[in-house]
């Protein structure tokens, strides 16, 4: 009770906060030299009563404060205390209360951090950044108050959903909106020095620090929700083309092509139009992401209930911010001519347009297949679904190019490169569609398509190598994060061709035999943990001459009742053993899925290097200086 | 007659042209072939014809319909106004269950018999698929 009430009284004079900000920042705007400080410091007060405000919903959450909404919907008192304080994110109310969180965060750090840069964009960039936390604001309040009261008091919550439950996902949330809401700073900042101008070689050098951080984290929560997904749906996949997936994937194309324009922006001058126009798409991205998942229209299998009326508002937000940035872009942004005609066909910047194109393209193969279900069932209602051989027939022949330039453009110069020294580019081409082909020859597959995509991911594989031996340090973060690509690409396909799976369904001490695998149900066991009940199986996986042993689990949860199951899996260095069991109603019979996984462990480590490349181009441009 | 500037942009204006018509070309094409509509048994009945293609059936599990063999589940789905027969075999969702909304993927064999190559799992027993939620409330 308390505790929400801190938390409500906080909001609303966080918001208040807001307008001497603005007052202050358009003040300062007009008339000082200097920055004015007053901007900083209410700036920190916003971000103080915003995390006292957070913190107000993660105390309801400790105590079990029933008397909020938002802790009775979520929360149960025999929940463990982890689990407690990571359902204050775990919902609709708590994710916008941290956005907002990370939103004012951002802010502040921004003007810590930018104080070598001219005034007038720093409080510009405030300025629109006080217009989305403005927007943002009055949406929690208005429509999603955290901090609603409930009269009588109910004695016990319903519960967050099991699945939910989870080491990964618990952290999945808030290292996902870091990522999101980063790109709200390129945003305010993108839009603020297009207004002065100020798009140049000073501004890349800053914002590039920016785009790096939300693409860190947009890369790691990706990876985190991926890994749930694998062990905790028990699908034993990673990556479903689902709808909501597919509003995280979105983002990071368009964050990954902003950060290559950025390094040509920052080297060269130019392409500072598609900068623009792909920092405003990055937060339109994320700002629809939230939109997509939370306003319940999504068609998705992850999807939690949830309520359609609040889309309402965000659609309505989130169109008065393009509709602004499209504005300030065509009134304000002089494009950069004289810079363009010095673009030459043989040149870094050229493959590296030249691969933003395809990422472009393939931004906009995952938007068409994740909004045209919505939009067909608006005009015609008919209920479709998008599956995932639409997005693999359009993607996968367009990779072959994409990682060839990926392979090539880095071994260009800027400006003009010739063909001479590059007779190893040829000859490393010609060994990995060998390698290829002796990998394929032997497989029922198509032939052709493999043979030249797996050939391009080791071309991009060997060429990154090469490059460690002979260049050492010198633009490392991008060979580990280029190499990193062509591992996961590699294991990805590998993972597709070689995985094999049994399904069955089994009672406790029968078996079931195929040409591969035999698998022995053993024996169930029951056990009660402190808010499920837990039923252990034990069976014996005979392969060849190898036995494994798994145990798979079914947790019966108290509060919600539902049922989950976890999977057992056994990972080695290159493959992964995957089972599940299913219970199925009223009967003796369990569902039983074996799976085998080749090189799984190689996508998640691949997707961990990406990432350390951002992280080393952060630091190392820092060491240096 | 014109300098070589405007040349290449022209060349570069067609390319790009030439490129976008070619993606929105496959886009369109891939489709078309590669979506999958949603049915509900009512909507099965009024069918012309079955064809050899990729549907989602969705509805009720009937009260005592689920039988269970090692190999494969049967169940009917209905919409309290027609109904299908189910057979599958795969993975079953934990949420699967008699007098639960379901959602299942696979190819009509005929107008009362479905083979199911997939079920879909829900994550919320109270979650019901708005698909399924508009086949129950048109009845």
């Amino acid at each position: 009770m308390l505790y929400s009430s801190i938390g409500y009284y906080s909001l609303i004079f966080g918001l208040i906060i807001s307008f001497p900000i603005i007052l202050f920042s358009i003040r300062n705007f007009r008339n000082e030299e200097v920055l004015d400080y007053k901007i900083i410091t209410f700036s920190f007060i916003q971000l103080f009563l915003v995390v006292l405000s957070f913190l107000g919903l993660v105390f309801s959450f400790i105590y079990s404060d029933f008397s909020n909404e938002t802790v009775f919907n979520n929360s149960h008192t025999t929940k463990p205390l982890f689990y407690k304080i990571s359902g204050t994110w775990g919902n609709h109310e708590g994710s916008l209360l941290l956005w907002l969180v990370v939103l004012t965060l951002f802010i502040f750090l921004f003007l810590i951090k930018s104080k070598d840069l001219l005034k007038k964009y720093r409080v510009l960039t405030v300025l629109f950044q006080q217009i989305i936390i403005i927007g943002f604001f009055v949406f929690l309040i208005k429509s999603s108050n955290p901090f609603n009261y409930i009269f009588p008091v109910p004695n016990e919550g319903l519960g967050l959903n099991p699945i939910l439950q989870d080491p990964a996902l618990a952290i999945h949330p808030p290292v996902l909106y870091l990522g999101y809401v980063g790109s709200s700073i390129i945003f305010s900042s993108v839009l603020a020095a297009t207004t002065l101008n100020y798009i140049s070689k000073i501004w890349a050098i800053h914002i590039k620090n920016w785009v790096l951080v939300s693409w860190i984290f947009l890369t790691l929560g990706i990876l985190l929700g991926s890994i749930w997904a694998y062990y905790e749906l028990g699908w034993g996949g990673f990556w479903f083309w689902d709808p909501v997936e597919n509003v995280s994937l979105m983002p990071w194309l368009a964050l990954t092509t902003l950060l290559h324009c950025i390094l040509v922006l920052e080297k060269r001058s130019n392409l500072s139009s598609w900068a623009i126009i792909l920092s405003i798409a990055t937060f339109t991205l994320s700002m629809c992401g939230t939109f997509l998942v939370r306003s319940g229209i999504l068609n998705s299998v992850h999807t939690f209930a949830n309520d359609p009326e609040r889309g309402l508002f965000i659609l309505t937000f989130l169109f008065v911010l393009i509709f602004l940035s499209l504005f300030i872009f065509f009134i304000f942004h002089k494009s950069d001519d004289q810079n363009s005609s010095s673009f030459f066909l043989l040149s870094k910047e050229t493959s590296i347009l030249v691969n933003n194109w395809f990422m472009m393209y393939f931004l906009s193969v995952v938007l068409i297949g994740t909004v045209y279900p919505i939009f067909l069932d608006v005009i015609a209602s008919q209920k479709i679904s998008v599956g995932p051989p639409f997005y693999h027939k359009l993607i996968i022949p367009f990779l072959i190019p994409f990682l060839i330039f990926m392979a090539i453009g880095p071994q260009l110069k800027w400006i003009k490169s010739g063909l001479e020294e590059k007779l190893h580019l040829v000859i490393l081409f010609i060994i990995s569609l060998l390698i290829s082909f002796f990998i394929v020859k032997n497989l029922d597959i198509d032939f052709l398509v493999n043979t030249i995509l797996i050939g391009s991911a080791f071309y991009l594989f060997f060429i990154t190598i090469r490059d460690f031996f002979l260049k050492g340090f010198k633009n490392i973060q991008q060979n580990i994060a280029h190499f990193g690509f062509s591992l996961l690409i590699l294991s990805i396909l590998f993972n597709n061709i070689f995985s094999s799976e049994l399904i069955t369904n089994l009672k406790v001490g029968e078996s079931f035999k195929n040409d591969r695998f035999e698998i022995i149900f053993n024996d169930l066991k029951k056990f009660e943990e402190k808010n499920y009940t837990s039923f252990k199986g034990n069976f014996s996986i005979r392969e060849n001459e190898t036995e494994d042993e798994l145990e798979p689990e079914l947790r019966v949860y108290n509060q919600p009742n539902i049922i989950t199951s976890e999977a057992d899996i056994k990972t080695t260095f290159f493959t992964d053993k995957f089972i599940t069991m299913n219970s199925v109603q009223n009967e003796e019979y369990f569902n039983i899925r074996y799976q085998v996984k080749p090189f799984m462990l190689w996508i998640w480590i691949s997707v961990l290097l990406i990432s350390l490349g951002g992280l080393i181009s952060l630091f190392k441009k820092k060491y240096e200086k | 007659m014109y300098g070589r500037k405007v040349k290449l942009r022209f060349f570069f204006i067609t390319l790009i042209l030439l490129s976008l018509i070619l993606s929105v070309y496959l886009v369109l094409k891939s489709l078309e072939e590669n979506v999958v509509y949603f049915k509900s048994p009512s909507d099965i009945q009024l069918l012309n014809e079955v064809k050899n293609k990729k549907v989602r059936v969705g509805g009720m599990v009937k009260i005592n319909s689920i039988k269970i063999s090692s190999k494969e589940v049967n169940f009917i789905i209905t919409d309290f106004k027609n109904e299908i027969n189910v057979s599958y075999s795969g993975l079953i969702p934990n949420l699967f269950s008699e007098g639960k909304g379901v959602v299942a993927e696979g190819y009509l064999k005929d107008k009362s018999f479905f083979e199911a190559t997939k079920i879909l799992a829900k994550h919320d027993e109270n979650y019901m698929p708005p698909e399924v939620k508009a086949a129950l409330e048109e009845k």
